[in-house]
């Protein structure tokens, strides 16, 4: 039999020392008894030196677990731990094995170290120590964990508290950070730690306010929050008040219910009522723009962020109608500003158009999607919701009054034209309209970005700026 | 007007902002303050510092800046007409109080909302110097969580994502007929054209950060943790049906990280045509459920609707299982042979369960004396899957199931 005395419970260091000269000298756990220092010691055990027959490697994962497992309060822990390790040098997988019991045990001792770690980080209540002039500031704590986790929380607290001199005691050590050095001592007690803090009655009176009477739900919290934790929380002290008191707030509520309108939300009313739209007939395309925004003409405008109205200006030239509002469209407010707008813009400049000089706008003003988890998927409109949005675009035209009009894609000559033809059928004859606008007709640009075919985009995409080359030779032509 | 002492007015402002569902800190980039040398730290998943005995943990000060309020949204408080004490701190005190409280580890950061004022842009503005004053001035690397003003000017959304880690803007009701109801001077439209600010502004950090040339020239970053909204759940007439539908909508419009569920709670001074006192929790609880559905199940609305009467959640059942029951023909299902998608879809699994039987059932058959080691509710699950040591036989089809899992009728209780 081999002993092993440690001297410090929950130090790591200590054990793995221990268990990595045991390991590579092939002891097995049966051989290996484990005990604390204080424990008497076996008269039977073997001193002889060990003598090194293997190299140890242990999965790294395995290795932090373990780290954080020896700080359990379990007193069979060393020895737990060393079988685990143990059976890992032959078992690569082993921490896969969920449903081994070894395993199992160790996954159910770390979530309980992990837990522990993560009630110490909330639960920490610092008091300040000392008077406001004090160079740098310095505070202690008191804390009562259930394992010997100090070593483990004080990183945390390190990297959240550097700008402040701190020290958090506990039963079994102390972790203190001083002049930007983390140090660890012995256990302490209570008493060491100030009984109040100046900014507590104001943590408390938040505390008080922030919870609804309404909505009491006290096995919620205390599963949260557990009993143990309350006679060190400043706060604690006012659940059982809070609580006796929760009952008659609500009732006070029910009662002071106002039947009479306040005369005070008179004065706000009007502030509602003068903002109050107006639509109808506008004279310019400002006043057009912002009347789109309260457009509810067809159901569309429920899920949109907004109606998008055309840019450029009256007197254009050349107007180029698209769809609908894409997904960017739509949380910008401009019209074609996503990839199948910069692609457009690339065509263009290749057609010898400056986007400046023309008024864009789209045949449908809000965007209609289908949403898909974090999207938003493009739905193209009905014909019934492009003859509604058509009464946008007329105004439009008569207040752009331009000479050329290009419609893109399907949509867009429905709306110009009333009827659905094929683009292909109008494709390179251009028509009047019945405003006495020339009409070039041809695809949309993202037509052109829905192309998986290489040749084919490219000989799409010619054709494309070869219809918008062709409708500025119209506008040269008009003038 | 003489200035009520700091720990009154924390009394008003504190008291005011609890109707505010969202208290989470998680969500954002790792940080702390070994470089700064400052204060302040933050991670991943967040830490609640305490519990009120409401149930709700308390993760950050959440407060408002005022809840003095030049609107009258009927079911909100601090509306205009509202008969409730008023107070007002200015910035350096919402400085001061979030330093101290957090030095003293009782919070993760801050939480600021504010009633509007004068205008949303002279609001926000206010709003954005706290963030800017802890950041800049006292180093802080906590937490901060800005409610956005609707109908703030852009510029100043943009600057609140600078400092921010979250930013939500609320949208108070889940449908446009209610809110044009109960909060006449608020628009969807205004609300929903605020969202999408913050979207493109989290979308044009996100295209800087993959556009940059050298690795270390980190752009600016804007919100890391994201937005969020709240709706109130049962103070209007809409169904949870039009609960889902707006909050898969504006998921996937605005990148949300959450929509929190409010179940309309009684507030003092309550206009009389507002539901009286018992706060919908359960139906609240049953949404969030929904919620997790959609966004970690592959659950669509529409087959979360199937277990659903009227547009309504099942109050006695979790949704999921209100699925499975209707579609028992899918069940049951093998263990050791299932794909995840399926295996999400059996009640009683969660994902942390399934990515564990996954991981198992590789390295040999999960039995049913495993499945104790692998999930904590064994018995919700079994008459839905198969092991090699276990057939639930007549029990997935039986007629009494529902009724195994529903409980007493008894929904909560006040007493301690």
């Amino acid at each position: 039999m081999r002993e092993i005395i440690l001297k410090t419970p929950g130090d790591f260091a200590e054990w793995r020392d221990a268990a990595r000269a045991l390991l590579a000298a092939e002891v097995p756990p049966e051989q290996v008894v484990w005990r604390q220092a204080g424990e008497s010691a076996s008269l039977f055990s073997d001193d002889a030196p060990l003598v090194p027959g293997r190299t140890v490697a242990l999965p790294r994962a395995l290795v932090t677990t373990l780290d954080r497992v020896i700080c359990h309060r379990d007193a069979n822990v060393p020895t737990r731990l060393y079988t685990i390790a143990w059976r890992a040098l032959g078992d690569r997988r082993l921490l896969e094995r969920r449903t081994d019991n070894d395993v199992d045990w160790l996954a159910k001792s770390d979530k309980a170290i992990r837990r522990d770690l993560h009630k110490m980080h909330a639960f920490v209540r610092f008091r300040r120590l000392g008077g406001e002039d004090a160079e740098r500031e310095s505070f202690v704590a008191w804390f009562e964990p259930e394992h010997r986790i100090v070593r483990l929380a004080a990183p945390f607290f390190r990297k959240r508290f550097y700008g402040m001199d701190w020290a958090i005691l506990t039963p079994d050590a102390r972790a203190i950070w001083q002049d930007e050095t983390l140090s660890f001592g012995p256990g302490g007690t209570r008493d060491e730690v100030p009984d109040s803090d100046v900014v507590e009655e104001q943590w408390r009176m938040y505390y008080g306010s922030i919870f609804n009477p309404a909505r009491v739900k006290i096995a919620a919290m205390r599963a949260e929050m557990p009993k143990k934790y309350w006679h060190n929380l400043p706060e604690a002290q006012d659940i059982g008040p809070l609580l006796a008191g929760a009952g008659a707030r609500v009732e006070r509520m029910r009662e002071t219910a106002v039947q009479l309108a306040n005369p005070r939300s008179d004065k706000w009313r009007v502030r509602g009522e003068m903002e109050a739209p107006i639509a109808g007939e506008t004279a310019t395309l400002e006043e057009l723009a912002r009347s789109l925004q309260t457009c509810t003409r067809c159901p569309i405008h429920c899920n949109a962020t907004q109606a998008v109205p055309g840019e450029g200006k009256a007197g254009a030239r050349i107007m180029l109608v698209g769809e609908q509002p894409g997904d960017r469209e739509d949380l910008e407010g401009r019209p074609f500003v996503g990839p199948a707008g910069q692609l457009l813009d690339e065509a263009l400049a290749e057609a010898g158009l400056d986007r400046a000089q023309l008024y864009i706008t789209n045949a449908v003003k809000h965007f209609k999607f289908e949403p898909r988890g974090k999207r938003r998927l493009h739905q193209n409109p009905s014909t019934g919701e492009i003859d509604i949005c058509r009464w946008w675009l007329d105004q439009e035209r008569a207040l752009v009054r331009p000479d050329i009009i290009v419609s893109l894609g399907g949509s867009a000559l429905r709306g110009l034209t009333g009827k659905s033809a094929s683009i292909a059928s109008v494709r390179g004859k251009p028509m009047t309209l019945e405003g006495g606008e020339r009409l070039v007709a041809t695809v949309h640009p993202s037509f052109l970005l829905r192309l998986p075919d290489r040749q084919r985009a490219a000989a799409e995409r010619a054709a494309f700026i070869a219809d918008l080359a062709a409708a500025r030779k119209l506008a040269l032509n008009a003038t | 007007m003489s200035e009520k002492p700091i720990l009154q007015k924390l009394g008003v402002l504190a008291d005011a902002a609890k109707y505010d569902a969202s208290c989470a800190s998680s969500g954002t980039i790792k940080r702390d303050s070994t470089g700064t040398k400052g204060i302040g730290s933050t991670g991943g998943m967040g830490i609640c510092h305490s519990y009120a005995p409401d149930g709700r943990c308390i993760s950050l000060l959440k407060i408002l800046l005022t809840n003095f309020c030049i609107y009258d949204c009927r079911f909100c408080i601090n509306r205009a007409s509202s008969n409730v004490p008023r107070a007002r701190f200015n910035p350096e005190e919402v400085v001061r109080l979030t330093l101290d409280f957090y030095k003293r580890n009782y919070i993760e950061g801050l939480f600021l909302s504010s009633g509007i004022i004068r205008s949303e842009d002279y609001t926000m503005e206010q709003l954005v110097e706290v963030a800017r004053l802890l950041r800049e001035e006292h180093r802080f690397g906590g937490y901060i969580h800005l409610k956005t003003i609707a109908g703030a000017s852009p510029e100043l959304i943009a600057r609140a994502g600078l400092y921010a880690d979250r930013l939500s803007t609320n949208v108070e009701l889940p449908t446009e007929a209610g809110l044009k109801s109960f909060a006449p001077e608020k628009t969807s439209a205004t609300i929903r054209k605020t969202m999408a600010g913050v979207r493109v502004g989290l979308d044009d950090a996100a295209e800087a950060a993959r556009g940059r040339l050298l690795k270390k020239a980190k752009p600016p970053r804007f919100a890391p943790a994201g937005q969020s909204t709240q709706m109130i759940v049962g103070a209007d007439g809409a169904k949870d049906d039009d609960i889902l539908q707006s909050a898969t909508s504006l998921y996937s419009g605005y990148k949300l990280r959450r929509v929190y569920y409010s179940a309309y709670s009684p507030i003092p001074d309550a206009s009389s045509d507002l539901p009286p006192v018992r706060p919908p929790l359960i139906r609240e609880h049953r949404l969030y459920q929904a919620d997790w559905l959609l966004r970690f199940y592959g659950f669509s609305r529409g087959e979360i609707m199937e277990g659903a009467e009227g547009g309504m959640l099942d109050l006695t059942i979790d949704p999921k299982l209100a699925w499975a029951l209707q579609r028992r023909e899918a069940f049951p299902v093998d263990i050791n042979r299932a794909p995840r998608e399926m295996l999400l879809r059996v009640p009683g699994l969660g994902t942390k369960a399934v990515e564990r039987i996954i991981a198992t059932r590789r390295l040999g058959a999960v039995r049913l004396g495993d499945l104790a080691k692998l999930t904590a509710s064994v018995k919700k699950v079994l008459p839905f899957i198969t092991t090699p040591d276990w057939r639930p036989g007549g029990l997935t089809d039986s007629e009494n199931l529902r009724a195994r899992f529903a409980p007493p009728p008894e929904q909560m209780s006040l007493a301690l």
